[in-house]
């Protein structure tokens, strides 16, 4: 099985191919229209601005080549948040693949933003994306946007506002935390993912 | 709900793990690779990787060590010194690195902060800040990585501070240095200061001698999270003890 990283120029690359290297997966980066087309899953990283990720993408003539993938695909973080319609971060539109933009935490004297840290997840969907984890597991997130509470929501979860901590639209997942970076906790969702069929 | 994180720091030099007091009369302490996996075993929700030579060396760090820790990690980390140019931030990015700390060049250029920002985002740009006490006044200290060559920047630290936010920085590390490696607790007078004058993530760094420090700073003060690395280093306080004495105070720590 293959499964390909799509070279967002976004950063956090090498720790997700070798988060998923650590599960034994065959991984590879690439931009690549015919790689990405041809793997067994896709991963949409993404750690940066919305439009610098966007602009990526459009610069790869990657748009077309992603929405229409039907193999399990994972956004991660700022690549979660390209599936909807755009952000309040910029102005390039999103891949426009669920309804929503994302939307940015208030700052406030007692919630910080960015929103850093492990943080815990809630109301758990049954999806096989989840298998496996207990209500209110920890989870590393870092980011200052977020996608509201929709009708793509698998998990929740709270940070002065109540946001979609991971979503799911037909073969796309997403998870706005970094499971690379989420201990055991997030090994077992990028098995999980992994094991989609 | 979002969980205060322990941070061990490794103070890196020459590619091995040490430790001064005050920053100065450094001693090897153990292998990078080692402790990190260590701390991430026992629980530690982040690590920071100080190569406190690379700032006032005007060199950068070891790409390689920040691979083979990216590439055994599954918790995040983030690296320090001497980090210059976007591109050098760029390649501990693409060496596995989650966020980058930067210190002296944020100071000697503060547009720096604004360009990292709009190249990598908030998230992942911290600034780091030594800064001392005296006479009432915070101020802030760069190129503390070496006595010889540390001077007193002319900034006071709670104006700094907000002007990092302000810039765009995803997080605040304040070292306090009255309290750098003496163990009697950190600074929370200072850290309270700081943490009225922005609203960004604040780390509470100098002084965690017991583990009742790390209570106290997180019910005296609003800090996000706490770093400590003699303690640790040492086996003096074991960071799975630590979070299970926290949990029993009250405090919000991830198992």
């Amino acid at each position: 099985m293959k499964t390909v990283i799509v070279n967002s120029g976004c950063a956090n690359i090498a720790s997700v191919k070798f988060a998923f290297e650590r599960l034994g997966a065959n991984v590879n980066v690439s931009s690549d229209l015919q790689e990405i087309s041809k793997a067994d899953r896709v991963i949409l990283p993404g750690v940066g601005t919305f439009d610098f990720a966007m602009s990526g993408l459009i610069k790869n003539q990657l748009i077309n080549a992603i929405k229409s993938l039907s193999q399990p695909v994972l956004g991660i973080c700022l690549g979660m948040q390209l599936y909807f319609e755009g952000s309040a971060e910029g102005v390039t539109q999103g891949l426009g693949l669920a309804k929503g933009i994302a939307d940015k935490f208030l700052s406030e004297p007692n919630l910080p933003v960015p929103h850093m840290g492990w943080n815990q997840l809630e109301n758990l969907s049954d999806d096989p994306l989840l298998k496996g984890l207990d209500e209110g597991s920890y989870v590393y997130f870092v980011h200052s946007y977020f996608i509201p509470l929709g009708e793509t929501t698998l998990a929740e979860t709270t940070y002065g506002t109540t946001f979609s901590a991971s979503v799911r639209k037909e073969n796309f997942w997403g998870c706005q935390f970094h499971p690379e970076r989420s201990s055991d906790v997030g090994a077992t969702i990028l098995n999980n993912f992994l094991k989609l069929s | 709900m979002l969980s205060k994180r322990i941070i061990p720091c490794l103070d890196v030099k020459d590619g091995k793990v040490v430790k001064g007091v005050q920053f100065k009369n450094h001693e090897i302490v153990g292998d990078i690779l080692n402790l990190a996996e260590r701390y991430s075993n026992e629980g530690a929700d982040e690590l920071v990787f100080y190569d406190i030579t690379a700032s006032a060396d005007g060199t950068t760090i070891n790409t390689n060590w920040v691979n083979a820790v990216a590439e055994k990690l599954a918790i995040p980390f983030c690296v320090a010194g001497g980090i210059r140019s976007l591109e050098d931030a760029a390649k501990r990015f693409e060496s596995g690195a989650d966020k980058i700390s930067i210190n002296s060049p944020a100071l000697e250029r503060p547009d720096f902060i604004n360009e990292l920002v709009a190249a990598f985002g908030s998230q992942s740009i911290v600034v780091g800040i030594d800064s001392k006490e005296r006479d009432g006044n915070y101020s802030i200290y760069q190129y503390t990585g070496r006595p010889d060559q540390m001077q007193k920047a002319n900034r006071n630290t709670l104006d700094w501070a907000h002007e990092v936010a302000e810039r765009g920085a995803g997080e605040i590390v304040l070292n306090c240095m009255n309290q750098d490696g003496v163990r009697k607790g950190y600074d929370l007078r200072q850290l309270n200061a700081v943490r009225d004058a922005t609203t960004i993530p604040l780390i509470a760094s100098g002084g965690a001698g017991q583990m009742c420090h790390f209570q106290d700073v997180f019910t005296d003060t609003n800090v996000d999270g706490a770093l400590a690395a003699s303690v640790f280093h040492k086996e003096i306080i074991s960071i799975s003890e630590l979070k299970l004495f926290l949990r029993q105070k009250g405090v919000r720590i991830r198992p």
